[in-house]
């Protein structure tokens, strides 16, 4: 029972219950903060994946970025509303039903499917800090092997970027 | 108790099957239409801990789980923000994000 273990549980333990927090909360305000929890913790769960780069990628891009952004847009588009107004709609009995159900069939075949030998990850041969860590791999990677999809993705997010000011501009007057 | 510990590939799919399905529950469900762009982001942080977490088990020395999850990261982000702007401009026309408001076009 090693010390990874127990911080997983506490992480998974955690992002479960602010994700259910957040799909239920009747405040749009609070599902926004309990989104920026359950993104941070994931950032968290990447560092006991041996993920360095994605972690600090996912902390400073979805939370620092994209959980603003949604924050801004709570702020511009919400009145002070009624907190007794629930913010679930008729679906919600069946749509609970309904996960229940996928999560029924798919988390035993998950967990029973034999997945085969797990890789042990092998440690840096320099040690400690020394070692070569995922940023200069990934770094090479995206230069050279993914070099097309790295590009695309420029393009999706300049594409992304004029596409969000186009819309959200006010009409000019004519 | 064997199951739980240690924690292998099977612990990490079945949280990111469990977070996809609260995802999927918030993107039914929410009244307001952030709510449901909040909900997508928990669906796709569900498929990108799936993605490491096979990298990290089945082939630690490859990179393409990796690699995949930083370009689901950079395209939500991108989706987040015309999501954003269609939202800011749906209620600058109809002074509400209630998806139960914007039924123009239903039948």
């Amino acid at each position: 029972m090693a010390v990874q273990d127990i911080f997983f549980y506490l992480l998974a333990g955690v992002i479960v219950a602010s994700g259910i927090l957040m799909v239920t909360s009747r405040s749009i305000f609070h599902s926004a903060t309990f989104l920026a929890v359950v993104l941070s913790l994931v950032g968290g769960l990447y560092l006991l994946l041996s993920a360095e780069f994605l972690a600090a990628v996912q902390i400073l891009v979805y939370v620092g970025a994209v959980v603003v952004l949604i924050i801004f847009a709570i702020m511009l588009t919400s009145h002070i509303g009624d907190l007794r107004i629930s913010q679930s709609n008729k679906l919600s009995p069946l749509a609970a039903i309904a996960c229940a159900l996928f999560l029924a069939a798919f988390v035993p075949m998950l967990v029973k499917h034999p997945w085969g030998q797990v890789v042990a990850a092998t440690a840096p041969e320099g040690g400690g800090l020394v070692g070569e860590s995922n940023i200069q791999h990934i770094g090479t990677a995206l230069l050279t092997t993914y070099a097309f999809p790295f590009e695309l993705v420029s393009l999706a997010l300049l594409v992304a970027l004029m596409g969000a000011i186009v819309i959200a501009r006010k009409d000019p007057e004519a | 108790m064997s199951f739980l510990f240690p924690v292998g590939l099977e612990h990490y799919l079945a949280l990111s099957a469990i977070l996809f399905a609260i995802g999927v529950y918030g993107v039914l469900t929410r009244r307001n239409a952030v709510g449901v762009l909040m909900s997508t982001e928990l669906v796709l942080n569900a498929v990108n801990i799936n993605f490491i977490a096979f990298n990290h088990f089945k082939h630690p020395e490859a990179l393409g789980g990796q690699i995949f999850s930083i370009f689901v990261i950079t395209l939500a982000a991108a989706e987040a923000s015309v999501g954003m702007a269609l939202v800011v401009s749906i209620f600058r026309a109809r002074r509400s994000v209630e998806i139960e408001d914007i039924n123009l076009l239903k039948w």
